[in-house]
């Protein structure tokens, strides 16, 4: 059993949860993830490691509520809490390394999993620009913790209620068509917000990593079912990754195989919330 | 006189059992195993013995069933075989004790790995017999990950009185026995039971522990373990590598088996993990994995469970019981078959474009190479694909432990007879030494690297 040490709301539907996991906390780095499991009946929720503590071997995960497991985690899981099962860190951790300018983008909860690469990245010694955005202002977070490890901030939402109006592609090319030198860009978000993001700099020919967020089970390599498409070759995310070359990635077969269990997932909510409103289980 | 004919064990009927995951043989009654277990010739010489690859007495428990002194069999299984009621059920018996029992030369063999189970469920539900521990050496064994090898090492090196905790990956211990062996050939209970027995021997499980990445071996060995067993398996699934394999609906079999089986993908959505099966399943494959995933796409609800093999029915490594049962539920076998693209529709599989193969000369494995003949392209419809086509070894020990010295097929190269790496105190059996094998050969050489490791550790 894991214990919730502390749990608090970073916006709607988005929460920031410090889970006691000492092993995880000991050795994780920026770029990995553990996977977690509510309780007996649960599924294994990949989820990206924001911050450890050695010290109280605390370890920082940000949970955007999206389906019937992460948004039982929201309503049932609250601080001395619980859950069944954490297991990590997995996947290889981001190449930190001095590379001088670099970009970091966070699209929406892409933010939380950027943070600890952008805080690294600045600790190596590299110039920070951060790109944060969202759809709106409510559902941005972390913008004081980027803003204490990056050089320069750009905030963009979608809709213009905070920053500026447009996506994060927008100051991205800004800058590179700026001409400053820029070593490497790292994205993190939505498939396509990292498809529009690689596209951009694969003009100006820059290296971009992008971390990707493809549907697994095991997360140690064992089920192929996290499995992209790189230069046109298979690799498991969870274990050959989760960050890539994001001009090699397929970004389609990506976005497609993610949705593949949308019916299920929809079923899966559907009942969860029908259980919360107190009508019984159905079936 | 002798019945020719091995006492039939009851089954499922197989229009019923298709629609459960609940096991397909039922078991032996006490007079059936008796009956069986008069069958026994007692031969002198006893082949069976040298026919198992953990020695168990066979003559030695089948006398101890006929005269109704069950406790007595169970105890002189145990002696050899800490984990009988899985191989009663799982192991190749056609290959190993009953392929040389002597009445198998006129009659049908005995039926060891039934009788094997009959006592190993007796035991279940009467006093169990519990092993005597040695008192403390006060050494520290760490065995990573929880298949049949490193229960049997843990197990062993346990009753020898050492210090042992397995380190295992998953949220479960044991490895492909709860994850990849579907429900219906290997209940999770009797697995469970295992497990729950070594606990009270005084073995510590640790799950979620994934060594590699929470601590290396070398760290193991350093921060105060005195030796380590390695029995991390074949987990690492192989795909075809042709055009149309990542499309949505093509699994590979240990992602099919472990979604149904770990995660009880069956039960969704009173279980969180979903499946999707359809009308029809292809499965690509000749092995127990192939059977596996055939059989359990019936239960999930399919229609229709086909499976494509690219020799013929006399090449099938699967056992065949296996076979039998498969063919019993409807599953389809379509041999010298070739799957060469998968076709989708909207980023979902639609079809398998397949050849047809002929049987030319003998190949490297002394099998005749299937060929492709010239124009016999087809299709065949299908809503999901499971590759059954085999696994390597799982990478993560491997990756982590840069100085572990490896085959060239990427297993770690192991002494056959001890179980010793290159490394010091670090010993390594079961799939990850074998590749892909069975569960009494994986329990064998935990059980043998276990001896080597208690030499080790007392000098
Ligand atoms: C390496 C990695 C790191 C991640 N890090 C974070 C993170 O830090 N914070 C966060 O909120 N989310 C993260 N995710 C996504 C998170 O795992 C999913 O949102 C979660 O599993 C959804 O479960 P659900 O039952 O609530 O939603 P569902 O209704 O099951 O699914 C909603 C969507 O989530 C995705 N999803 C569903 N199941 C999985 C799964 N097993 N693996 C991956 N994606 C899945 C699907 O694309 C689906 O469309 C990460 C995913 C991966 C692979
Ligand atoms: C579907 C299927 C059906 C089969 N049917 C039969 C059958 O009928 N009869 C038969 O005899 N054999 C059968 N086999 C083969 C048999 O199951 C295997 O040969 C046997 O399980 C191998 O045992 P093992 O202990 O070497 O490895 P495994 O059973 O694979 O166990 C290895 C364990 O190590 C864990 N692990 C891996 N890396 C790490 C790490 N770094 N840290 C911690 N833990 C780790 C894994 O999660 C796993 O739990 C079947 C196999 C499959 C897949
Ligand atoms: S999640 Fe199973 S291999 Fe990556």
């Amino acid at each position: 059993m894991y214990r919730i040490l502390s749990k608090r709301t970073l916006g709607p539907k988005i929460r920031e949860y410090v889970i006691e996991a000492p092993d995880v906390a000991k050795v994780g780095k920026a770029g990995q993830f553990v996977v977690l499991r509510l309780h007996e009946r649960g599924e294994r929720i990949p989820l990206t490691i924001v911050e450890c503590d050695r010290k109280t071997g605390g370890v920082t995960l940000v949970v955007q509520e999206v389906g019937k497991s992460t948004q039982e985690m929201g309503d049932r899981f609250q601080e001395g809490d619980s859950v069944l099962d954490v297991a990590g860190p997995l996947g290889l951790p981001s190449d930190i390394e001095r590379y001088g300018t670099v970009i970091c983008i966070g699209g929406g909860l892409g933010i939380a999993p950027l943070y600890p690469i952008a805080r690294d990245l600045k600790a190596a010694g590299n110039e920070v620009i951060g790109i944060l955005g969202a759809r709106s202002r409510d559902l941005l977070f972390y913008e004081d913790r980027l803003a204490a490890v990056c050089d320069e901030l750009h905030i963009m939402t979608d809709d213009g209620t905070y920053g500026r109006k447009g996506f994060v592609s927008d100051p991205l090319r800004e800058i590179l068509a700026g001409g400053r030198k820029i070593a490497r860009v790292w994205a993190i978000g939505p498939a396509i917000m990292m498809k529009v993001c690689a596209g951009v700099t694969r003009e100006y020919g820059v290296p971009t990593i992008v971390s990707l967020n493809s549907v697994m089970i095991d997360g140690t390599g064992m089920c192929g079912g996290c499995r992209v498409e790189i230069a046109g070759e298979a690799k498991f995310a969870c274990v050959d990754g989760p960050e890539f070359d994001a001009h090699k990635v397929d970004f389609d077969l990506l976005i497609s195989r993610q949705r593949f269990y949308a019916e299920e997932e929809a079923c899966a909510v559907e009942k969860y919330l029908a259980e919360r409103r107190g009508e019984g289980v159905a079936r | 006189m002798i019945e020719p004919k091995a006492t039939p064990m009851r089954e499922q009927a197989p229009d019923v059992r298709i629609h459960n995951f609940s096991e397909v043989p039922l078991g032996y009654s006490e007079d059936e195993a008796i009956r069986e277990a008069s069958r026994c010739l007692q031969c002198r010489n006893a082949p069976c013995v040298s026919g198992c690859p953990v020695g168990i007495d066979i003559p030695g428990f089948i006398r101890a069933v006929k005269e109704r002194k069950h406790d007595a069999a169970i105890a002189r299984i145990k002696e050899s075989n800490a984990l009988p009621a899985v191989c009663g059920r799982v192991c190749p018996q056609e290959t190993q004790c009953q392929g040389v029992c002597t009445l198998g030369k006129r009659l049908e063999p005995v039926a060891i790995g039934r009788l094997e189970r009959f006592c190993a469920d007796w035991e279940a539900t009467h006093e169990a017999c519990t092993p005597t521990v040695q008192p403390a050496t006060g050494k520290r064994i760490a065995v990573v990950g929880s298949g049949p090898a490193g229960l049997t090492a843990a197990g062993e090196l346990r009753r020898r009185g050492h210090d042992v905790t397995v380190f295992e990956l998953l949220h479960v211990a044991g490895g492909v026995l709860m994850y990849g062996i579907p429900e219906f050939r290997l209940p999770k209970a009797i697995v469970q039971r295992e497990i729950d027995a070594l606990r009270r021997l005084g073995v510590r499980i640790e799950v979620n522990k994934v060594v590699g990445r929470v601590a290396t071996l070398d760290e193991l060995l350093r921060d105060g373990y005195d030796a380590a067993f390695v029995g991390t398996g074949a987990g690492l699934p192989q795909f075809l590598g042709v055009p149309g394999e990542n499309l949505n609906g093509v699994y590979s079999a240990n992602e099919f088996l472990t979604r149904t089986n770990l995660m009880r993908a069956y039960r969704f959505p009173e279980y969180d993990t979903p499946i999707r099966v359809g009308r029809r399943v292809v499965t690509v494959g000749g092995g127990n994995v192939a059977m596996d995933s055939a059989r359990t796409a019936l239960r999930l609800g399919a229609d229709e469970s086909v499976i494509v093999y690219r020799r013929s029915e006399a090449e099938l490594p699967a056992r065949k019981e296996e076979v039998h049962h498969a063919k019993e539920e409807g599953v389809q076998l379509h041999l010298l078959t070739n799957p060469v693209e998968f076709l989708g529709d909207k980023g979902r599989v639609r079809a398998v474009r397949c050849l047809r193969m002929e049987l030319g000369e003998p190949d490297a494995s002394g099998r005749r190479r299937p060929v492709p003949v010239k124009g016999s392209e087809f299709e065949i419809e299908t809503d999901t694909v499971v590759i059954a086509i085999g696994n390597g070894p799982h990478p993560l020990i491997p990756q982590t432990t840069p100085d572990l010295a490896l085959t060239k097929s990427g297993n770690i190269a192991a002494d056959a007879r001890t179980g010793a790496t290159n490394l010091r105190g670090v010993y390594a059996g079961g799939d990850i030494v074998t590749g892909a094998a069975t569960v009494i050969e994986a329990m064998g050489a935990g059980k043998r690297a276990a001896t080597a490791i208690d030499e080790y550790v007392s000098r």
